[in-house]
């Protein structure tokens, strides 16, 4: 009895979790480049580049779950963490936070022509964060962001 | 009217070239920074050098750490061929802890760092050449006693396993200084850490 007590709790426990973690995708770069091809009809939508490592990227990363709680806005996180990092680091990480938005990680080396290429302001240092409104404006943003700064440029027509 | 916004542009043109820091064929600025020995040093202190490797860099940044070992290899390499490295931090240890001066003198007797490794006070240097993550490299080359930028940006393209690089920008862009041919690449992108700025008062 004991234990199927403790089977189904462990079922459940296990369900909740997940529940609240979001699988990554590990992406190529033309993955990356149609994710940062357009936004969803009448949302905007949040390509923000990270990893566990980079401390200003983790701070911001509450801003970035909450304005994805919003009706017209997608976000999507890349984490630029090595492959190798994806179960020990990445994955713990979303769990351990509970991350609501879409999760990747970049599986590439070779980066000097995808950071040209998602943003030719861009210069490869993170956090940075690629905005696409609805109408398809592009706006780009290299360094922590604040809630108010994130939801300011959410707010341009 | 249209002339008169333009001379007004034209005007303008420098501030916003100042801004953004250096291009290839820039002048670059000479500085007067801490090194971990405790003296003060200057591009101009170098002798019998054809250039230098300007690298800014840090403690903290794992993209940093990453590098150390091909920076030295670098240095080693180059400062008998007349190109030392000279690395600059330029990030606030308010803000990083890790990035303090008694910090980098640790760093470097750890790693046996082979060059100098300045405090970039209030973060001016990264500012004036425009750097925006650790590692950021300028390459310069000396024309009479100024120093000219020839190369800007990565080491090589990848950052997790240098025997894996098969883009040596820096190697490159020093080899073709070195044979006096044009560099083919001058310039290069690569995932770094922001530069935690000094707070400007």
């Amino acid at each position: 009895m004991k234990r199927l007590l403790f089977l189904l709790l462990l079922s459940f426990t296990t369900s909740i979790v997940q529940l609240q973690a979001q699988d990554i995708q590990v992406i190529k770069k033309e993955q990356l480049y149609q994710l940062a091809e357009s936004s969803p009809e009448g949302k905007t939508k949040i390509i923000n580049f990270w990893a566990t490592w980079c401390r200003p990227c983790i701070e911001e990363l509450p801003a970035f779950e909450s304005v994805n709680k919003m009706e017209q806005v997608e976000v999507h996180l890349v984490s630029m963490d090595f492959i190798e990092e994806l179960d020990k680091k990445v994955k713990n990480f979303a769990q351990k936070k509970a991350l609501n938005s879409s999760l990747y990680l970049l599986d590439e080396t070779d980066l000097d022509p995808i950071i040209t290429k998602v943003n030719e302001q861009w210069s490869g240092a993170i956090p940075a964060t690629l905005f696409i409104s609805p109408k398809g404006k592009i706006t780009f943003h290299e360094g922590k962001m604040t809630e108010q700064e994130i939801l300011s440029i959410i707010d341009q027509p | 009217m249209k002339n008169s916004i333009l001379v007004l542009l034209l005007a303008l043109l420098p501030f916003i070239g100042m801004a953004e820091g250096y291009e290839i064929g820039d002048q670059a600025s000479d500085f007067s920074l801490k090194n971990i020995d405790g003296k003060m040093m200057s591009l101009a202190d170098l002798s019998d050098n054809k250039g230098a490797i300007v690298i800014f860099t840090c403690n903290h940044c794992p993209y940093a750490k990453l590098y150390e070992d091909r920076i030295i290899a670098l240095d080693k390499k180059y400062k008998g061929l007349g190109y030392p490295v000279v690395a600059l931090n330029p990030n606030d240890p308010k803000i990083e802890p890790a990035d303090g001066y008694q910090e980098m003198i640790q760093r470097s007797k750890e790693k046996g760092f082979t060059f100098p490794y300045l405090v970039d006070k209030d973060s001016k240097m990264a500012k004036t050449y425009g750097a925006t993550r650790t590692p950021h490299v300028y390459l310069l080359q000396k024309e009479g006693t100024d120093y000219v930028v020839k190369y800007i940006g990565a080491i090589d393209n990848n950052a997790k396993d240098a025997t894996q690089a098969d883009k040596l920008y820096l190697a490159d862009a020093l080899e073709a200084l070195i044979a006096g041919k044009a560099i083919t690449k001058t310039s290069s992108k690569a995932i770094g850490c922001t530069i935690k700025w000094h707070e400007t008062k």
